[in-house]
């Protein structure tokens, strides 16, 4: 169940790369005439998001009864 | 003046006084009604209708309608009903009449045409969302309720310097758009970025919104971080500094919600974060991006609404709120499963759903002012909303795991609530047209081109496969992520400690001295002036009066 999910979700990420070959750009940046610039982009920015939580996350993290009394 | 009863906000605080009294079905019919006449107002406002008058000798205007303060009265309104509905069977008897309070004066300020006005709606909306909070009757609401008006009391003490300096500087009260270039328009935008919940002064949120009840806090995400939108976006238009706090509400917002096992702190960070994109967009101050962020509001308000309602039917029916208890509640709940889904699709901006044909102006508009830093930050945290809200909130909620917990769905009147916000979250991403015509300027802009749908999938896409990649790292932890409310909750509480306890020691010593010098004084003075500095009681001296009364009528009638 699990496998096939993960078979069709990847396979929806290429159809949504692929898209991109039929689709007539109208960029506002240079960037963003890059191949797949979005779906790299989503990643890669969502990766360094949870890096940076996990970082803060072991400074100041607490148990959760921290503000009890 | 009698255009004033053309006032929406008068129907809500009439609806507030008659669900307090009324029982059974006529409350039910009345909280569902006066939203709905309220929301009838609203959208009949008359654009340029005005009502100026005199108050302490100051020129007030208590109802000022153009298209920006309509398009807020009516979303208030809207939700107001969204919210009565969903709280129908919510046995607290307060947490309604609050409620209306809360939204009544929410429209007040929106429809406010001068400085005065706005600060006394501005004041009734923190004591009506004081009284949500109470309502929930929990020692740990209460605690945080305390907090939380503390800082909007400071707030509010902030905005009345400022408009007190700005009144005096200009000599009107008028409520135009201002440049923060003095002592007083900065005290009045520091005074709305609080209630924004701008960083760093955003803790009060999440700390203070989760320990509503389960309908309290859908009321509560709607109206006071939204007004302080409104009021930005017409006392600030492009100043710059919004830029930089709103990017600093979206990245904090996103970074504390993917740290926090709390179901509905999840969402209360994630309303910071949206707040953020709204902020940015006041700041590039274009029409595209004052287009966009009103509109991100009027969306906003619906899907966060929705989302947290979703996430209140599963608090009332399971009793539970962290994510580490909670999971693969789809199975019993496939209703309250599926609109949270749709809300967290909406939040996420995905095609088709409300969020993307708002959102995308403020992007649109940073493109177009070619500020490439802002624009590539707000394709980081678009990405960012799904990954935080998008998935993380569905995923620990209703999959994940299997809790064993098999809750039925909620009551008829909340999924009715979840159904409407759900179709208007779909009805607005498929048919925009009616929301443009609301905004306060002209749109020129198509959210529906290939290149933009495909941009977006991608971005949403990967976010979604950063998630399932990194899940390992996502793992709830039965944690709390200190925040900048610890300053207030740890060092200053115990300053204040301290301070009580030594001043205290201070004034009982003080005390005794004096009383020691009084002491002798007193006995020296008796020695000295023998009966008449005995105390006597004051029967005694009524005595007394009543005899020198007597005796002077006697005298006259003698004389």
């Amino acid at each position: 169940m699990i496998r096939r999910l993960w078979a069709a979700f990847l396979v929806v990420l290429t159809l949504t790369v692929a898209a991109e070959f039929f689709v007539d750009p109208h960029p506002h940046f240079d960037i963003e005439r890059l191949f797949a610039f979005n779906a790299l982009y989503g990643f890669l920015a969502c990766g360094g998001l949870i890096l940076v939580a996990k970082a803060i996350g072991l400074a100041l993290k607490r148990r959760d009864d921290y503000y009890d009394e | 003046m009698s255009e004033l009863l053309q006032h929406p906000a008068l129907a809500l605080f009439a609806t507030a006084l008659l669900v307090a009294m009324l029982h059974g079905r006529a409350r039910q019919a009345v909280a569902l009604a006066g939203p709905l006449a309220a929301l009838a107002l609203a959208w009949n406002l008359e654009e340029g209708l005005r009502v100026d008058t005199q108050f302490l000798a100051m020129d007030i205007a208590p109802l000022a309608a153009d298209r920006l303060s309509r398009l807020f009265a009516i979303i208030f309104a809207l939700m107001a009903f969204a919210g009565a509905l969903f709280a129908l069977n919510q046995p607290r008897r307060a947490e309604l009449p609050a409620a209306f309070l809360y939204a009544g004066s929410a429209i007040g300020v929106t429809l406010a045409g001068d400085l005065v006005t706005v600060f006394a709606f501005w004041e009734a909306m923190a004591i009506g969302s004081t009284l949500v909070l109470w309502s929930a009757a929990t020692p740990a609401a209460y605690r945080a309720s305390v907090r939380y008006l503390m800082v909007h009391l400071a707030g509010g003490m902030l905005l009345f310097a400022g408009i007190a300096a700005q009144v005096l500087e200009t000599g009107s009260t008028a409520f135009s758009a201002m440049q923060p270039d003095t002592p007083a328009t900065w005290m009045i935008l520091a005074a709305f970025l609080v209630n924004a919940a701008a960083w760093p002064l955003s803790a009060w949120l999440p700390d203070a919104y989760p320990e509503a009840s389960w309908s309290g806090m859908v009321f509560l995400s709607a109206f006071t971080t939204k007004t302080a939108v409104y009021v930005l976006l017409r006392g600030f238009p492009g100043a710059e500094i919004l830029i930089a706090a709103g990017l600093a509400m979206v990245f904090y917002g996103i970074v504390y919600a993917l740290l926090e096992n709390d179901m509905r702190r999840i969402l209360a960070y994630s309303i910071v974060n949206q707040v953020g994109f709204m902020i940015t967009g006041i700041g590039i101050g274009t029409d595209m991006a004052l287009n966009g962020a009103a509109a991100h509001a009027f969306t906003h308000i619906l899907y966060k609404a929705l989302l947290l309602m979703s996430a209140g039917s599963v608090l009332l029916m399971t009793g539970r709120r962290k994510c580490t208890d909670l999971g693969g509640l789809w199975r019993s709940m496939p209703l309250t499963a599926v609109c949270g889904i749709i809300g967290a699709l909406a939040i996420s901006s995905f095609p088709l759903t409300s969020g993307f044909v708002s959102k995308s102006m403020i992007t649109q508009a940073a493109g177009d002012e070619h500020l490439f830093a802002v624009w590539m930050l707000l394709a980081a945290a678009s990405a960012g909303v799904f990954l935080h809200a998008g998935i993380k909130f569905p995923w620990f909620v209703f999959f994940q795991k299997d809790s064993g917990l098999r809750p039925p769905e909620p009551p008829w009147n909340m999924r009715l609530a979840m159904i409407l916000l759900s179709a208007l979250c779909i009805g607005l991403g498929l048919w925009y047209e009616p929301l443009y015509e609301l905004l306060p300027h002209a749109v020129h802009y198509q959210p529906y081109t290939a290149f933009h749908v495909v941009a977006q999938l991608q971005l949403l896409l990967f976010s979604g496969l950063a998630f399932f990649v990194m899940l390992g790292w996502l793992r709830r932890t039965l944690t709390v992520t200190l925040d900048t409310d610890w300053l207030w909750r740890v060092p200053l509480a115990a300053l204040a400690r301290f301070a009580a306890h030594t001043t205290g020691a201070g004034v009982s010593a003080m005390e005794s001295g004096v009383a020691k010098v009084w002491r002798e004084a007193d006995e020296r003075l008796r020695a000295w002036l023998g009966p008449l500095a005995r105390t006597w009681p004051s029967g005694a001296m009524g005595i007394g009066v009543m005899a020198t009364l007597l005796a002077f009528l006697l005298s006259y009638y003698l004389a």
